[in-house]
């Protein structure tokens, strides 16, 4: 056979496998997500109490340091939960193991592409992590204009090479990203089973398809938007500068014509991961399927077209703002189709409480919540007083860390047995669930009340008014860190299991889907004769 | 590996050049960074900026010379099969697709300056005298291009290549080699002075590339395009090689078809950029 698999490193460096590039994008998630964890830590710390006193004596720093420190904090951890944690674990982790399988495809259509993707994130992290320990703001190392990187602040405002480093790190993770969501498009276009139509393809490789299409078609423009950002800085052009006829609100749309697609990017493959657990433990096909399917299409077309309610204060006139409130609002209604029909999928259903499915329930729960409030900021009036406070923040960590997150847990906790063959202790797994459901929500839960007293976000200090329900939120970090931790020994105990003692499909009659007819974990290369699905 | 493969897809054997040619990027990129900052330290270094963006950016061409030709080893070896090959068209087209996104924000950013002039303000306090005047483009003081001389030769020399790859094109369908060679021959030629022409032209340019939005647009704009030309050129001179080599049959030369989308999406860009910088902006 032509065909070597070499084993040891060569095995994961060299790799032409999409399951092993998906446990690659895993682990690689799950470092960096401890790192942006911890950073949320030190802002959690610092943000215990009214002053400026836990980062100048715990990293040993002047105050003004600290100051600048903060800010490089709440940059590094947006860039890194959602470049470096959140999509290489939803679409480049599940994605890669799973879509393959569920579509009957050996493997994926460009599986040496595949492998570049992977191998391209640990480089574009590197130098985010360099950007750190550079020079950024005159005297002080490490970028701290926020993940958004506004210009000016992104352009005069940080002389040093650190912001050199930030844009590159883009640069490469979007060329990472790019040519994982061709690789995805392809694949799924291209190399299902016979009979599988794409209106019988399960909603997890849906999802997946039109993340793909969004992050092709909107991370090109970020690419641009950061160029023009390093020219500004290094070669004397003046796309956001005034003073040569620039405009820097230009970066604003440029870049929220990516960023608004990406929110969807990161939670498209969520929808997909808690329809399969939904439809599974309630033993019931997902309700309205096809409905499920185009709403998400119509989620992510109209995801492209809402930018600007990003930018209500930035002057824009009442006309645009009109759109942009009236097209925003327009998302919640194929939202609300998902959120009905995951009810209707349970709803007479035989419900086991398996942990995937709590986490699938609480990501159903907290989402709405999220969702709700999102509705809230779209409009343009109540975003003149809510915009970038800590409503603004409780929102997009409802929908995001408590929504896309739990979507990885219950991801996670629901294919942990048929990646490694081993299924998760069942007790502590449930009990890790209800701390982090406790923490998470002790944390965001009082930032709503915080942004609505008026508390700025991306601030190092606050007034003594805001002193207890920062305390509160501080205290849900601390719940939520115990809940890592046991994640942390929950997965080690399952992995360092010495039997395999996970069935093909542990989860009875509901899980229907292609992956749980092989083997768990399957074989190096499954479907040599392909499925035919009637 | 257990049991006989029983379907055309390509499983592609494991190979080292996707973690070098990443290695390669990251000691470019640091490099890069170095490079534009050169007094700037990194753990107390500093001067490294320009060898070391060097040393990646060798590594990252070997790498793609290396890996690309595997591909096309693979491809004279029987590995594209036809389910193969329209993955291939796929993979192009969205490749494409999303260089076409990137030229939108360039676009973007031109009509942005260029629909709403902006007064460049060379001092804050000039703000509020500034407010009752007119903003114009292009900006007071831009001396443009005539598009009807130099840019428009252009324009007829690589609309001319779109039609020398539609002969090659066509060669190769019929299995006419000798034609192919031409068809090819000619397109990188006319593909070649193009570039030439376009490094004349900036070279002549009235306007700079700093300190001006018409010089920022027009310059980056019409840069990113003269790259993707060199880029579409190589990519054809790469076909013409091949040709010599006696690649490419009537019903498998995937690698010319893409090369040949690539050059048109190339050229439609240049028609939007003409019509659209150098006429309408002009």
């Amino acid at each position: 056979m032509a065909h070597d698999n070499p084993t040891g490193w060569r095995r994961w460096v060299y790799s032409t496998n999409h399951k092993d590039i998906g446990v690659m994008y895993l682990w690689f998630a799950f470092f960096a997500g401890l790192i942006g964890f911890a950073m949320s830590g030190l802002m959690r710390m610092e943000l215990e109490h009214p002053g400026v006193q836990f980062l100048p004596e715990f990293l040993g720093i002047t105050e003004d340091h600290a100051r600048h420190m903060f800010n490089v904090l709440t940059t590094g951890h947006g860039l890194i939960m959602v470049f470096f944690m959140v999509m290489p674990a939803l679409i480049g982790g599940f994605g890669n193991y799973f879509v393959p399988l569920m579509i009957g495809a050996p493997d994926m259509a460009f599986p040496r592409m595949n492998n570049v993707s992977f191998w391209l994130m640990p480089p574009a992290f590197i130098l985010l992590l360099l950007s750190t320990v550079v020079e950024g703001a005159p005297g002080m190392n490490g970028f701290g204009g926020g993940w958004t990187a506004y210009a000016p602040l992104s352009t005069s405002g940080h002389p040093g090479p650190s912001m050199d480093l930030a844009i590159f790190s883009l640069h490469v993770a979007g060329a990472s990203s790019i040519m994982g969501a061709i690789n995805y498009i392809t694949t799924i276009f291209n190399m299902r089973a016979p009979g599988m139509t794409l209106h019988k393809m399960p909603l997890f490789s849906w999802s997946i398809l039109i993340t793909a299409f969004l992050l092709v078609l909107s991370l090109p423009v970020l690419a641009g938007a950061i160029t023009m950002l390093l020219t500004d800085r290094n070669f004397g052009t003046t796309f956001f500068d005034p003073a040569g006829g620039g405009d820097p609100i230009l970066f604003q749309h440029l870049f929220w014509f990516f960023g608004h697609p990406e929110v969807y990017i990161m939670i498209l493959p969520a929808f997909g991961i808690v329809s399969h657990i939904v439809s599974t433990f309630s033993r019931k096909p997902v309700f309205g399927y096809l409905g499920m399917a185009y709403a998400m299409a119509a989620i992510g077309f109209i995801g492209f077209v809402v930018w600007a309610h990003h930018m209500y204060t930035v002057g824009l006139d009442v006309d645009t703002k009109a759109y942009f409130v009236a097209a925003t609002m327009v998302i919640a209604v194929p939202t609300g189709v998902k959120i009905f029909s995951w009810i209707a999928t349970m709803w007479g259903g035989s419900i086991r409480f398996e942990v995937p499915m709590m986490y699938a329930i609480a990501f159903i729960l907290l989402f709405t919540v999220g969702g709700v409030t999102g509705v809230v900021l779209s409009n343009a009036g109540a975003d003149i007083v809510l915009h970038d406070t800590y409503y603004v923040v409780a929102h997009f960590h409802y929908v995001l860390s408590l929504g896309a997150v739990f979507a990885i847990f219950a991801g996670l906790y629901y294919w942990v047995g048929k990646m490694s063959g081993k299924q998760y202790p069942n007790l502590l797994a449930h009990i890790q669930f209800w701390i982090t459901f406790i923490g998470v929500n002790l944390i965001f839960f009082p930032q709503h009340f915080l942004g609505l007293q008026g508390m700025p976000r991306r601030y190092v200090d606050y007034t003594d008014a805001h002193a207890y329900w920062n305390w509160v939120s501080t205290l849900g970090y601390k719940v939520t860190a115990v809940g890592v931790l046991l994640f942390i020994v929950v997965m080690a105990m399952t992995l360092f299991k010495k039997k395999k003692d996970c069935a093909d499909n542990p989860w009875g009659e509901g899980a229907t889907t292609l992956e749980w007819t092989l083997s768990s974990p399957p074989p190096f290369h499954q479907f040599n004769e392909l499925p035919k699905i009637k | 590996m257990a049991g006989d493969v029983k379907h055309d897809y390509h499983l592609v054997n494991p190979s080292p050049w996707p973690a070098v040619g990443s290695f390669a990027v990251l000691l470019m990129m640091v490099g890069a960074v170095f490079a534009m900052k050169p007094d700037a330290t990194l753990f107390g270094m500093s001067g490294f900026g320009n060898w070391l963006f060097g040393a990646g950016l060798l590594g990252l061409l070997y790498t793609m010379y290396a890996w690309w030709s595997d591909v096309i080893h693979e491809a004279e070896t029987g590995d594209h099969k036809p389910v193969v090959r329209i993955g291939l068209k796929y993979g192009m087209i969205l490749f494409i697709a999303s260089e076409v996104m990137f030229f939108v924000a360039w676009f973007w950013a031109f009509f942005n300056a260029a629909l709403y002039p902006k007064i460049p303000l060379p001092e804050i306090g000039a703000f509020w005298e500034t407010l009752n005047n007119e903003a114009m483009w292009p900006p007071e003081g831009i001396e443009t291009f005539d598009p009807w001389h130099l840019p428009f030769m252009n324009t007829l020399i690589l609309l001319l290549s779109g039609t020398t790859v539609t002969w090659a094109h066509h060669a190769v369908l019929e299995g006419d080699r000798d034609s192919l060679k031409k068809g090819l021959w000619l397109t990188v030629i006319l593909g070649a002075i193009f570039t030439c022409v376009q490094v004349y032209e900036y070279q002549h340019a009235a306007f700079e590339f700093s300190g001006s939005i018409y010089g920022a647009t027009f310059f980056m704009a019409t840069g990113f395009h003269g790259f993707h030309v060199l880029v579409g050129t190589i990519f054809l001179a790469v076909c013409l090689g091949r040709a010599y080599k006696g690649h490419f049959t009537p019903d498998h030369h995937f690698g010319f078809e893409a090369a040949a989308w690539y050059w048109h999406f190339v050229d439609v860009v240049w028609i939007f950029l003409f019509f659209c910088v150098y006429i309408w902006g002009g």
